[in-house]
């Protein structure tokens, strides 16, 4: 960890410090399948990317990991985000979290990166899914992490990921997925292509059960993430300022060397361009899809009109 | 009051004399209440007079105030928990169209509607309530959702007509509203429709393929908007109250027809004068007949719906 305070980044003021044992992520996200996110060093100051202001890490968390001044959304870790959604703040049961990725390509380099992420995120992979409770009601939900591989999905991520709406499907619960993804692992080749077609299989299985899911997309979401189980939510929701596409603005510029207009892939962009029913403000986040999750959970729809109808008795 | 309409101006007048005159009494210590309450009984004849007795045309000419009430309006005066889903997901989010989520009594309902604007600004992001193919896609992307998860669907019609352009056409218009003219038939949920102003055409059907569907009393509901009517059939767009005459457009002519369920009273001078009340007499409606609905299983649902559709058409046999 000691390299990384040094010369690596540009865009936080640090001030190491060994009292906060929390890694903050870092924004300058290369939006690129496979694409490295730089890790930031512990530190106790955070420069905002869009407005310069300067924000104390605690502040900073206190607040969501919002820009008190620009409403610049940071992005948050895994277990940043289940703290910020669940009730209690963390899931009442982890899934598979003792599924690690091999190296099936036999991809040189690929387990030294691994093991470096391992050790810079405390996560096994770039996924944690499990069971919680938001706002009472009991949700199947995924969280991907972009400290690590850029939560680029592999055959581990797509697994999970399949489990989760499984278990959505055996225990009749609602599933939740925040995304954030460079697309699929380059790493492991055809495997992860193959990943898309799983996790929407099961999505389909999901579907025709009547099941809700909820996708919430998060800086950045793309490539094969973009093109499988995160477009395919009931509701599609984005926070503020998301980056979000099947290709990036680099790869559309340097192949078909189209100028791309400065809104482009963001969560506005998309929204108005029908591709997501609400871009929705991180401190709202929680009571709409709390709301969501109720209107679906709750005796639902017709039921609900029979069970208190007047006529029921008919 | 602004947005008055031509025909109110013998009633708008005389409202300013009365005005005028108690004006005149506190001013001067003149009284003349005598005379005022004569003025104001007349009044009271001449609304009676002119609202009892509203031709077509002046309906289709109340249907399209510019106050006239919209989808939203209801939604905020009926509804709570009101989440808005955007988005056809393939071309765009039409806000000629609004949809989404809410409760009706507590109880979670799917809403569909046309929305003009409230002013030029917002009647140009709203298209003036037209809408192109990806409205009425978004329209069905959430229908089709109330079909899976068990939510009656309530739709708010009030459209002059689906936009004519070269975009609407290049990119379906056509195939929008048939699908959802086809989907809609099979919708195992209970669907209500209420023409709240304007229901012109298949843009207006597109959302309005219901088991019950009612019309606000001074709404309209034709296969043509009147001006293009005239424009057809006599060349002439300035023949449309012509039109609105002999195409049996209203509320009343449509019950008569069996085209529609049932008429929901308007306040007196139109929908605009008391949206409170108003939204009162279409939730009433709306929780009556979803009461009713939901009594039937999904299968009874489109079969009562295929039979209320399929009964309507006139002809005779040799």
């Amino acid at each position: 960890m000691l390299k990384d305070l040094f010369g690596k980044k540009r865009k936080f003021a640090t001030v190491p410090s060994s009292t906060i044992s929390r890694v903050p992520a870092s924004e300058d996200v290369a939006v690129q399948a496979g694409a490295r996110e730089k890790e930031v060093p512990e530190g106790l100051m955070n420069k905002c990317p869009q407005c310069g202001a300067i924000h104390y890490s605690k502040d900073l968390e206190k607040n969501l990991r919002v820009c008190k001044n620009c409403q610049y959304h940071f992005s948050m870790t895994a277990q940043e985000r289940l703290a910020s959604i669940l009730d209690g703040g963390v899931l009442t049961e982890e899934f598979d979290a003792e599924l690690v990725t091999g190296n099936p390509l036999g991809f040189p380099g690929y387990e030294e990166k691994l093991e470096k992420d391992m050790a810079a995120t405390n996560l096994k992979e770039a996924v944690i899914t499990g069971e919680g409770l938001l706002m009472g009601n009991r949700i199947i939900i995924g969280v991907m992490d972009s400290r690590f591989r850029m939560a680029s999905m592999g055959s581990v991520v797509g697994e999970k990921i399949t489990r989760a709406i499984e278990r959505a499907i055996e225990r009749r619960l609602p599933f939740l997925l925040f995304s954030a993804s460079g697309g699929a692992r380059m790493q492991e080749g055809v495997l992860s292509l193959m990943q898309m077609a799983k996790t929407s299989a099961a999505l389909s299985r999901l579907d025709r059960e009547r099941l809700l899911f909820i996708s919430v997309m998060t800086h950045p979401t793309f490539g094969g993430v973009t093109a499988s189980f995160a477009s395919l939510g009931d509701y599609n929701i984005a926070e503020p300022g998301a980056m979000i596409g099947f290709a990036g603005r680099r790869v559309i510029e340097q192949t078909i060397r189209q100028e791309l207009p400065k809104d482009f892939q963001t969560a506005e962009f998309l929204l108005q361009h029908g591709q997501l029913d609400m871009v929705v403000h991180r401190k709202e986040l929680r009571g709409v899809l709390a709301k969501l999750v109720e209107m679906h959970t709750a005796q639902e729809g017709v039921e609900a009109w029979r069970a208190s109808s007047p006529l029921k008795s008919l | 009051m602004a947005g008055e309409l031509p025909f109110e101006k013998p009633l708008v007048e005389l409202r300013e004399r009365i005005k005028e005159l108690r004006r005149f009494t506190e001013e001067k210590g003149i009284d003349v209440s005598e005379e005022v309450m004569r003025l104001e009984q007349k009044a009271k004849e001449l609304a009676e007079q002119i609202y009892g007795n509203l031709t077509p045309w002046q309906r289709v000419q109340l249907a399209r105030h510019p106050e006239r009430p919209t989808t939203l309006d209801y939604i905020r005066l009926i509804f709570t928990d009101f989440l808005e889903v955007h988005g056809d997901r393939v071309f765009g989010d039409d806000q000629a169209i609004v949809g989404g989520i809410a409760k009706l009594d507590g109880r979670p309902v799917t809403i569909v509607g046309h929305q003009k604007g409230k002013d030029t600004k917002d009647n140009i992001r709203r298209n003036f309530g037209m809408a192109h193919p990806e409205g009425y896609r978004k329209a069905l992307r959430i229908m089709e959702q109330a079909n899976k998860f068990g939510r009656p669907i309530i739709s708010f019609i009030n459209t002059a007509g689906a936009y004519p352009g070269k975009a609407a056409e290049e990119r379906g218009q056509s195939e929008a509203i048939a699908r959802n003219l086809r989907q809609m038939a099979n919708f195992g949920v209970p669907i209500i429709c209420i023409v709240i102003g304007e229901g012109g055409s298949g843009g207006a059907l597109a959302i309005g393929v219901g088991n019950r569907v009612w019309m606000l009393e001074n709404s309209y509901y034709s296969v043509i908007a009147p001006e293009s009517a005239a424009a057809i059939l006599w060349r002439d767009a300035g023949l449309g109250m012509r039109a609105a005459e002999t195409m049996k457009i209203t509320a009343p002519d449509l019950l008569e027809l069996g085209v529609i369920d049932g008429i929901i009273p308007e306040p007196f001078g139109g929908a605009h004068r008391d949206l409170q009340k108003q939204a009162e007499n279409v939730k009433k409606v709306i929780v009556e007949q979803l009461e009713q609905l939901s009594q039937m299983a999904p299968e009874e649902l489109i079969q009562d719906r295929y039979e209320k559709f399929k009964k309507i058409g006139a002809y005779a046999t040799l």
